[in-house]
């Protein structure tokens, strides 16, 4: 895993790209791959590279080139697949000078052209830079798991992992874009190529973007999430579906412990997945295996004695960390810093600190469960939809509510007036049962209600050039998939991509040099998933039905039956107690707030003033609603995103960093011995 | 003497906007609360809290549902009417 950043000049009137950027670019980010820096330079390009040693350890520095130095690369992510594809291009009369995954793009990309990304089983983003054609090709992973950004301007191209990497030019200008922020507070994250700065891009999740030496570009989706049509039959009956799916999930897990020269450990949140995908971890792989998980001081949110059954069944060395609101509020200006956009949970605050809890035991590479909630309709917004279409059927229907006892037991004991809320926010939207969206509704519209808090100027700029409406750019057979595949997609391109594996999985584990590797994301088994029926996936009302089958009788009981329980952190609780950091109440100050410009300054103190005065004789989280969490976590982290970037651009990296890979074609020479034969 | 009915609304209302609103906007009485994402199921128990402190009234869980709650003019009809059965 690694960080990459680059400029391309397409106006000829510009000097070489400077070496100097270069290296501040890659030092801003330096904390994605601290093993090794490399660096390559032309008349027209700078690419630049830093490495976190997983494969190859000793032949695959970067950039690399093809046999005759004219197509450069610098890659962040692995190809779990390289060994089969290298055996393929070998007999196609490639010859290989490593033994990486990244010397296998530069092969496939010569061998195949564009067909080659579909071939790739893997989470990247990587830049190619065709020195002959003067040509950038951009490409990321199916899902998004690798982050990439880009920005055009003035006869310029910078991309990079990374937005602080672009920022340290000095050049760039940096603001908040108001339709970056109008999604976030829709979607909970602006969704690429909307970003929440103005100017800057970010490449499709899926997609591949080509700058032509003219710098005018092309880009298109080489994948994209399809679903099931029901009227097709599907062959397979559910306990051969459960052997298929037991299959590539064991073998997708293998192909995340083995491919790695050092060794990978798995994260246990006490749930499902995550059991299931250490478990299947464990076999993969003779020796220790170490499991690492996060507890909470709250105990709502605990989940102990879940994890440590799954450990003690494991037999691994397991580490655990004992998070509290206040370490959540301490480092909540370090995990904004890392996920580069607002977030409206604090949710990704415990995993910033568990992968620094993974790094220090020596670890780089972890598993976890991340996808198979949204692979196998795990979560509960896909059951209420489900039951909400139900009762689309007959509106009028007392009864047919009453399924949402089923889902959450405690609203059949509760009061009425909890009982008649609850019944009344799932009625949101119900006569729009047929058209797209329709999950996601109540979800949408309350997060959207947080608008309120825009400044007149925001609001302004968003009525002025509203933002891209996901449901807009729908594939275009959306219609013909089950209701269940049509919320899988929105759930996918939404809040998967832009906020779980990014703000709470990437950015949190890349903050300290740790890889996160995730088998339910794996391109076979997501394709598997996705052709399934809707009921072996959400079977009634029992969510992840054909997952339960495959764990059952190897994972214990207790996790396989037990309710799911979403990962959930304190959020608003942490930011109001009486030993708060002090940065919150300086940028929820009027004053902060005015200089920001983004947020109704009278508005939010008024709002602030009353989670105060709440927080002072709060003694759980639920003392704040689902909107209070929300409004606070989400002003506060676009507060100190607007702090951090905008206002300061906190870029330099102290320490100067020292090139192992060096091409200067520039000054005509090249320095590295290794790079030298290649060329 | 007797509240009138505007009086009731007048008074839901700007606890509304003081303390879910925020931002001075006027509010449409009609508008669905929870619908409009306005007040979650969590907040409309500070409004109940807030009607129970100011008018003096306890609510039977019977009443204590949607329809009496998710607009301002709900609120206000419902209030006017209680208040008069109490009175009566």
């Amino acid at each position: 895993m690694c960080g990459i950043a680059g400029i391309i000049h397409t106006d000829d009137r510009h000097a070489p790209p400077s070496a100097e950027l270069l290296h501040e670019m890659i030092g801003a980010i330096r904390y994605r791959g601290p093993d090794e820096f490399g660096i390559y330079r032309d008349q027209h390009a700078g690419l630049v590279h830093a490495r976190l040693s997983i494969i190859d350890l000793l032949g695959g520095q970067q950039p690399m080139s093809n046999e005759d130095g004219s197509l450069w690369i610098v890659f962040n992510g692995e190809i779990f697949n390289y060994i089969e594809l290298r055996n393929e291009l070998r007999s196609l009369g490639h010859r290989f000078q490593t033994q990486s995954d990244t010397e296998v793009i530069v092969h496939a990309y010569e061998a195949w052209g564009n067909e080659c990304f579909l071939k790739f089983n893997g989470q990247w983003a990587f830049a190619l830079w065709d020195a002959q054609k003067r040509k950038l090709i951009l490409s990321r992973d199916r899902i998004g798991v690798r982050p990439l950004f880009v920005r055009q301007a003035q006869g310029k191209i910078w991309f990079a992992s990374e937005v602080k990497a672009i920022f340290s030019d000095p050049e760039v200008p940096r603001s908040i874009n108001s339709q970056g922020l109008d999604q976030t507070f829709t979607y909970w994250a602006s969704i690429a190529p909307v970003s929440v700065f103005d100017g800057i891009e970010e490449i499709l999740p899926g997609s591949v973007r080509i700058y032509d030496s003219d710098g005018a570009h092309r880009e298109w989706l080489y994948w994209q999430p399809l679903y099931a049509d029901p009227r097709e039959p599907y062959q397979l009956p559910i306990a051969d579906a459960t052997e298929v799916l037991r299959e590539k999930l064991m073998r997708a897990t293998e192909l995340r412990m083995l491919r790695a020269d050092v060794p990978v450990g798995s994260y246990l949140s006490g749930g499902l997945d995550s059991s299931l995908v250490a478990w299947m971890g464990r076999q993969a792989k003779e020796g220790s295996f170490q499991t690492f998980s996060l507890r909470f001081d709250d105990a709502e949110f605990d989940e102990t004695v879940f994890q440590q059954l799954m450990a003690s069944q494991l037999d691994s060395t397991h580490h655990d960390i004992v998070v509290s609101r206040h370490d959540i509020a301490r480092v909540f200006p370090e995990v904004v810093w890392h996920a580069e956009r607002p977030i409206l949970r604090t949710a990704p605050a415990p995993l910033y600190l568990l992968s620094q809890r993974v790094r220090q035991s020596g670890i780089k590479a972890v598993l976890t469960g991340e996808g198979a909630d949204e692979m196998l309709a795990g979560y509960d917004l896909f059951r209420e939809a489900k039951i909400r279409q139900f009762w689309s059927r007959q509106p009028e229907s007392k009864i047919r509510p009453r399924l949402f006892e089923r889902l959450y037991p405690y609203l059949g004991r509760s009061p009425n007036q909890t009982k008649g809320m609850a019944l009344q926010f799932w009625k949101q939207g119900i006569e729009k049962a047929n058209l797209p969206g329709f999950s996601h509704g109540p979800r949408w519209s309350t997060t959207s209600a947080l608008k309120r808090f825009f400044s007149a100027d925001i609001r302004q700029s968003i009525a002025a050039h509203p933002a891209p409406d996901v449901l807009s750019s729908l594939p275009k057979d959306f219609g013909r998939w089950d209701p269940l595949g049509q919320a899988q997609y929105l759930e996918v391109v939404t809040l998967l991509s832009g906020y779980l594996i990014s703000s709470q999985g990437d950015r949190m584990l890349m903050a300290h040099s740790v890889e996160g590797r995730f088998p339910f994301l794996d391109s076979d088994v997501m394709e598997f998933c996705n052709g399934l029926p809707a009921d072996y996936k959400l079977r009634i009302l029992d969510e992840k039905h054909i997952l339960k089958r495959v764990a059952r009788g190897v994972i214990p009981d207790q996790i396989v039956r037990r309710q799911k329980q979403p990962y959930r952190a304190p959020d608003a609780i942490s930011f109001v107690g009486k030993d708060a950091p002090d940065y919150i109440r300086e940028l929820l100050s009027e004053k902060a707030l005015k200089e920001s410009g983004l947020f109704d300054s009278a508005a939010v103190s008024k709002f602030y003033q009353k989670c105060l005065a709440k927080g002072k004789n709060a003694i759980t989280s639920a003392t704040f609603s689902n909107s209070d969490n929300m409004a606070l976590v989400g002003i506060l982290s676009t507060q100190l995103l607007d702090n951090l970037f905008v206002r300061e651009n906190r870029h330099s990296s102290g320490d100067r960093i020292s090139f192992v890979t060096d091409i200067d074609r520039v000054s005509n020479h090249a320095q590295h011995a290794t790079q030298e034969n290649s060329l | 003497m007797k509240i009138t009915q505007e009086e009731i609304g007048l008074k839901v209302k700007s606890f509304i906007q003081d303390n879910f609103v925020f931002n001075g906007q006027d509010i449409d009485s009609e508008v669905s609360l929870l619908g409009s994402g306005t007040i979650d199921s969590t907040g409309i128990l500070e409004v109940i809290s807030f009607l129970e402190e100011t008018f003096g009234v306890r609510f039977d869980d019977k009443e204590l549902i949607a329809e009496n709650f998710d607009s301002i003019a709900k609120i206000q009809s419902f209030m006017f009417h209680k208040l008069g059965d109490a009175g009566s």
